[in-house]
């Protein structure tokens, strides 16, 4: 029997999400490369049609994982009911996108089946029957290399957009679906989620924003975010901010670009300041033009940077405002 | 209620970082060092809730000898006392072995809440609060953003993506794992800082966890650490500053044709 790769599907309140995509299209390279099958669980009170859609997919077979005690998610519940089907199909791998609720419930999932996670991946390269994760490391100034050691099931998660949902193969009939009953007990689930909600309206909306200036940690302090502003105006565009900056109180919340804040794609982004962890990456290196200003070159912002600049943001901006102006009035 | 925070110390955010010689980790030689950030809010909201309801902090940091400096400073700030864990065992284990110990030590302490940061600035994998938790046979919740006390319960606002988020409630004890942000973190004081230096730091090694070299087996390495390949053909400029805005501006306008 060829190995299994098990891929969890993550949804919203029954509708499947990008990172679902994403994950198979994972799971399917990683299969291709391992000869082995990919077998897609989607977990929810009630995940037939889930299943039904997975199915379009090129795999062996969907398991649509129920249980009432599966209508929200809860760390507890999805713990619990993976493991027993982790247990039960004994998978070589699983697979995640690693997004917030991979990260709550998926260490403590490793944790009980004795596997290690090699959480938040870039990507993976086969060295014979060796699989080898890369991800980054120290905020992405480095890459690591990463194995698994001991006994299955390795469980690893990717990062957003390591691999494409347009990369997902479509099967040539439905694959087969298994309706698997989750035995949970009620009493061993101890988290009750609440409502969610959106915090106050955003006042802007960035996505709409076709030229955004964004500043990082690099200003320094709020008193500086007035030379920033003034180019965003001289350009016509917005002001954006990584989280640290918003943490701190020196932007409103919705000026956040990132993971946890907005996703952009403007046609030009310019990032003061910003070192480009992952967490920022993610929100916008969909831009049509990035722009980085940076004194330190080894920051990861360069990786996705069109043009780049390694200096003072100090020194660039205002002689950098004063052309933008005498452009625009010309 | 008594609290337990675990803290890791770190490479300073603005260090500059060298490979080691073998490729498998970064030169910690002459490297300043930091608490992890995501920690230092986690520290700030124990340290508030022991303000506002009683009780104890206690700080529990697994590291080489250098990490009680940050031992010290979370001292300074105002918890009560601390378990320092180090052993050369100690030193090449992976989340999973650093979770092993940190409940082998926060087990004996019996506490209400364990705290720790979402995520370490140096691996990064964001794993360790969510084993312990599971290794503690506690109920967690991760990305907090906000914590509301009660008798025997927390209510607590979760950060979900895209500027979402969710309220939860979960019974004590509890683990939860803590977002940046969330608060501001004080500033040690002279007096604090001062009164630290009689607060103890008690020293555990494998021996008095009673940790066997199986328990702390890693399940991943590793195996090596490098540069990441540029994929991105950045163009850099250089020059005066007033050389490089009008080169930029030409090529925004001529080139990527966005002005």
């Amino acid at each position: 029997m060829s190995e299994t790769i098990l891929v969890f599907a993550e949804h919203h309140a029954g509708k499947l999400a990008r990172p679902a995509w994403e994950a198979i299209a994972a799971a399917q390279h990683l299969a291709g490369d391992l000869k082995a099958g990919v077998v897609a669980a989607v977990l929810g009170e009630n995940p037939g049609a889930m299943a039904n859609e997975l199915a379009q997919a090129d795999v062996q077979q969907v398991l649509a994982v129920a249980s009432p005690l599966l209508r929200e998610y809860t760390s507890d519940g999805y713990a619990a009911a993976a493991a027993q089907l982790i247990r039960e199909r004994k998978p070589q791998y699983v697979v995640f996108s690693h997004t917030y609720q991979v990260r709550d419930f998926a260490p403590k999932l490793a944790a009980r089946l004795g596997g290690g996670l090699a959480s938040d991946c870039l990507g993976y390269r086969c060295e014979g029957r060796k699989v080898i994760f890369v991800r980054q490391v120290f905020q992405g100034k480095f890459y690591a290399d990463v194995e698994f050691v001991g006994a299955p099931p390795y469980s690893v998660s990717f990062q957003a957009s390591a691999f494409r949902e347009d990369a997902v193969q479509r099967g040539p009939a439905p694959a087969p679906v298994e309706n698997v009953a989750a035995s949970l007990d009620a009493s061993t689930i101890r988290v009750k989620p609440g409502e969610r909600f959106r915090e106050a309206k955003q006042a802007v909306d960035l996505a709409q924003a076709e030229i955004i200036v964004a500043v990082g940690r690099g200003i320094k302090a709020p008193e500086n975010l007035e030379m920033a502003k003034q180019l965003a105006e001289a350009l016509g565009g917005e002001l954006g901010a990584s989280r640290p900056i918003c943490d701190s109180g020196w932007l409103p919340m919705d000026r956040q670009i990132g993971s946890s804040g907005q996703t952009v794609a403007p046609k030009l982004y310019l990032a003061l300041g910003i070192s480009g962890a992952i967490q920022h990456q993610v929100g916008m290196k969909g831009s049509k033009t990035i722009v980085a200003v940076n004194k330190d070159k080894e920051a990861p912002i360069f990786e996705v940077a069109t043009y780049g600049i390694v200096g003072d943001l100090f020194e660039i901006v205002p002689p950098l405002t004063d052309a933008v102006r005498k452009m625009k009035s010309r | 209620m008594k609290i337990i925070i675990c803290l890791k110390q770190v490479p300073a955010r603005d260090a500059v970082l060298r490979l080691n010689s073998a490729s498998c980790w970064i030169e910690e030689s002459d490297l300043t060092f930091e608490v992890n950030e995501p920690d230092l809010y986690a520290l700030e909201e124990a340290l508030r809730l022991k303000e506002k309801h009683g009780g104890e902090v206690v700080v529990c940091t697994l590291g080489p000898a250098r990490a009680q400096q940050a031992i010290k400073e979370a001292l300074a700030k105002g918890a009560d006392r601390a378990l320092h864990l180090d052993d050369n065992v100690f030193i090449s284990l992976d989340a999973f072995g650093i979770a092993q110990a940190l409940a082998a030590a926060i087990r004996k302490e019996d506490p209400d809440l364990v705290l720790t940061g979402l995520q370490s600035d140096d691996s990064g994998f964001a794993q360790t609060g969510v084993i312990l938790a599971e290794l503690l046979g506690l109920p967690h919740a991760t990305i907090i953003m906000e914590i509301q006390a009660q008798e025997k319960s927390l209510k607590v606002k979760r950060e979900l993506e895209a500027g979402w988020f969710e309220w939860m409630e979960l019974p004590l004890p509890a683990l939860l794992t803590i977002q940046s942000g969330i608060n501001k973190p004080r500033y040690a004081t002279l007096k604090g800082i001062m009164g630290a230096k009689s607060k103890p730091i008690q020293k555990l090694g494998a021996g008095e966890l009673a940790l066997t070299a199986e328990a702390l087996e890693p399940r991943q390495k590793i195996t090596r650490v490098y540069t990441p390949v540029k994929a991105a053909k950045t163009q850099f400029f250089e020059g005066s500053p007033k050389e490089i805005a009008e080169t930029l501006l030409d090529k925004l306008k001529n080139e990527a044709r966005v002005l």
